[in-house]
């Protein structure tokens, strides 16, 4: 609001009075992304078409928006995120790990947590939720043109991981070698298991398996996902490192990445906070000065490195 | 030359029917007696008693309500075909005209301190945008800081016209309103106060003497950093958070603090429908940031005090330029254990070697 001051105030007001801070803008501007149009505080509605049980806590469910020309029309980059509501319940913030080529539905693997997640897995195929979609920065992935790509997923931290892999192998020809390193505690937790196969035999694709402990009939590697990457190796000249996972994992990742010589502008992870908004305001979900749900969920290691250790 | 009015203490309430014409409504402090007594923003209605006492809480909920409709869902069948359900969601904002009177400087400067995140951020909230449009504010300015007042120590002042659409202040025989905004230059305009022109100077005095009766403001501009640069001293924040209830009285009171919650009320699929809430929330309380894994960023009251200076005193300056504290003190006031933002502020600042000093006598 402007504010306009008597010419003959004193000085001591003038002082004070002639300079509000007017300035209203944001002294740091969002990398451009797809953003929902209009009310984001409204979801679109939605109908489930699909669920996919993933393992003993893990589901995955297919949505579609109910307004055809908006599903049409819904554009999203790898590693933007959707608040899923079932009314009544409340909202969940889940990525979307379809790649955004996949225009016939958004796909959301929910892993049961709280009260949301299990209302999310109590859905079945016909029934109505509401999505707010998309939120949040993706991953930078026209910046790594050029460049290997060194993927790890570790439990549910490969939902984000699968939009971004996805996404890359389409247009193979712009990228260097592109690896993946998906670990969990034991198969039985593994999501995503019946597309483990294409994954490996994808002559695009260096994929490794890895649980924590020896399993039977287990023929991939046993270890934990740092151990198994040193193992690996990979060559941090012109490589970027993705990935997701739980905090323990992450952190111990980034230290293995290091040692094998990955600078932290390579290192790139994702962050979960918990969300109500997903706008920037309602302050629930900020780490110093920036939030999750807009500066993030995607940081490098470098940017998380100059923030307030918050995590 | 600014629109100046002027109106006697026994023409106020002709002025109040004045504002509340067209459905209007008109929040004013109304005193209510009780052991504590306090002062609170109530609608206004002809004959009503009002008061001009500074109010116990802020009237930020005339922007932000403590809880407030965002969505209205329900099930809606297919008239036509009625096993084809689909859902039905309403976002209508509500917002009545309202003029906030009489509230002060540092609560006006709240309303602009809101504005930023909510209207100018990477996304705009169109709840708060209806119920900002449709608000007049007409600030009374103060006649003297009071021992938790240290408006003038966070770029306000008891005459601060930030936030405000009118400056009311008090003279020997009545009241001087100055229009600062558009707005407030046309709701005088349509009033049918004399002018006021000639009483501006005593208006001038007036404010001049409320600034005389302020301490002197330490210098605050290296805060920000010096507040950010205390982030890892946990022995800092744990000695000044020693008392904390984690009440959350501080953001309650607070016509600044904006943290809300979204929460959903009844059935969604049912045909009576429910409601998705939108609440004030506390920065302060354990549960704030506990996520569903049970991991929580915030577990301690000190991590959680840290939070709530660092973002009115570090943060929100960092996204926005200015501090986001209008210095009203009322998180001083009604702390139940005498906690004082202004020693945290100001003990962030001072040199760390005395600081290690304190931790020594400690
Ligand atoms: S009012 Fe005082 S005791 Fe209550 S949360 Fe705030 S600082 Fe802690
Ligand atoms: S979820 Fe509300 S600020 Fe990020």
């Amino acid at each position: 609001m402007a504010s306009k001051t008597s010419s003959s105030s004193t000085d001591l007001q003038t002082r004070q009075i002639s300079k509000p801070a007017t300035d209203i803008s944001m002294r740091h501007t969002l990398s451009p992304r797809p953003m929902m149009p209009g009310n984001p505080y409204l979801p679109m509605p939605a109908t489930v078409t699909e669920i996919i049980p993933e393992t003993a806590n893990i589901k995955t469910l297919r949505v579609v928006l109910e307004d055809d020309e908006r599903m049409r029309d819904f554009k999203f980059q790898p590693g933007q995120v959707g608040q899923i509501s079932v009314f009544g319940v409340g909202e969940a913030t889940f990525v979307i790990n379809s790649p955004p080529s996949q225009k016939a539905y958004l796909q959301f693997s929910v892993m049961r947590a709280g009260e949301v997640t299990a209302a999310i897995h109590k859905l079945s195929p016909g029934d109505k939720v509401g999505v707010r979609a998309p939120l949040g920065n993706h991953f930078p992935w026209q910046e790594w043109k050029g460049k290997s790509l060194f993927l790890v997923g570790g439990g549910i931290g490969m939902a984000p991981i699968r939009t971004i892999m996805l996404h890359l192998l389409e247009q193979k020809g712009d990228y260097g070698k592109i690896s993946l390193l998906y670990g969990a505690r034991s198969p039985r937790d593994m999501a995503y298991a019946y597309e483990m196969p294409a994954w490996l035999d994808n002559p695009d694709l260096d994929a490794t398996f890895c649980i924590d402990q020896p399993f039977d009939g287990w023929s991939h590697k046993v270890g934990l996902i740092p151990n198994i990457l040193l193992e690996l190796k990979p060559n941090p000249q012109n490589c970027v490192a993705v990935l997701c996972g739980p905090p323990i994992m992450i952190k111990f990742t980034v230290q293995a990445l290091e040692k094998l010589g990955f600078p932290p502008e390579s290192i790139v992870t994702t962050l979960e906070k918990r969300m109500k908004c997903g706008i920037g305001i309602c302050g629930r979900c900020n780490i110093g000065g920036r939030y999750v749900c807009v500066d993030g969920p995607v940081f490098t290691w470098k940017q998380l490195q100059e923030l307030p250790p918050e995590i | 030359m600014s629109t100046i009015r002027f109106v006697t203490g026994d023409g106020l309430p002709a002025f109040l029917t004045f504002l509340a014409r067209n459905g209007r409504r008109v929040l004013v402090p109304v005193e209510k007696p009780a052991v504590k007594s306090s002062t609170v923003f109530e609608t206004w209605s002809e004959g009503k008693p009002f008061s001009l006492q500074k109010a116990t809480v802020p009237a930020k909920s005339a922007v932000l309500p403590q809880c407030e409709t965002l969505i209205r869902y329900k099930k809606s069948k297919n008239p036509d075909n009625p096993s084809e359900v689909s859902l039905n969601l309403d976002d209508t904002p509500e917002a009545t005209p309202t003029v906030v009177f009489a509230c002060r400087p540092c609560d006006a400067r709240g309303y602009a301190v809101l504005d930023r995140p909510f209207l100018h951020g990477p996304y705009a909230d169109p709840y708060y945008r209806a119920r900002r449009e449709a608000l007049t504010v007409i600030t009374l300015t103060c006649s003297k800081g009071c021992d938790t007042c240290f408006c003038h120590w966070t770029g306000g002042g008891p005459s601060s016209p930030e936030g405000s659409d009118v400056l009311m202040t008090a003279v020997d025989d009545g009241y001087v309103l100055q229009a600062i905004t558009t707005a407030g230059k046309e709701l005088l305009n349509a009033s049918s106060l004399p002018d006021g022109a000639e009483r501006f100077p005593l208006a001038e005095e007036a404010r001049k003497r409320a600034w005389a009766s302020l301490a002197p403001a330490p210098d605050l501009k290296d805060v920000p950093q010096k507040v950010a640069s205390r982030f890892s001293d946990m022995p800092f924040w744990l000695h000044w958070t020693e008392r904390c209830l984690s009440c959350g009285a501080c953001t309650y009171f607070c016509p600044t603090c904006y943290c809300f919650t979204i929460t959903d009320e009844g059935e969604a699929m049912s045909a009576r429908g429910g409601r998705r809430l939108r609440s004030w929330d506390n920065c302060m309380s354990a549960l704030f940031t506990r996520e569903a894994s049970g991991h929580n960023p915030r577990l301690s009251k000190a991590q959680r005090m840290r939070n709530r200076v660092s973002h009115k005193y570090a943060t929100y300056p960092e996204n926005w330029g200015t501090f986001s504290c209008s210095g009203c003190g009322r998180c001083i006031g009604n702390c139940p254990v005498g906690l004082d933002i202004r020693e945290i502020v100001l003990a962030c600042v001072r040199h760390s070697s005395d600081i290690a000093q304190e931790t020594q006598e400690r």
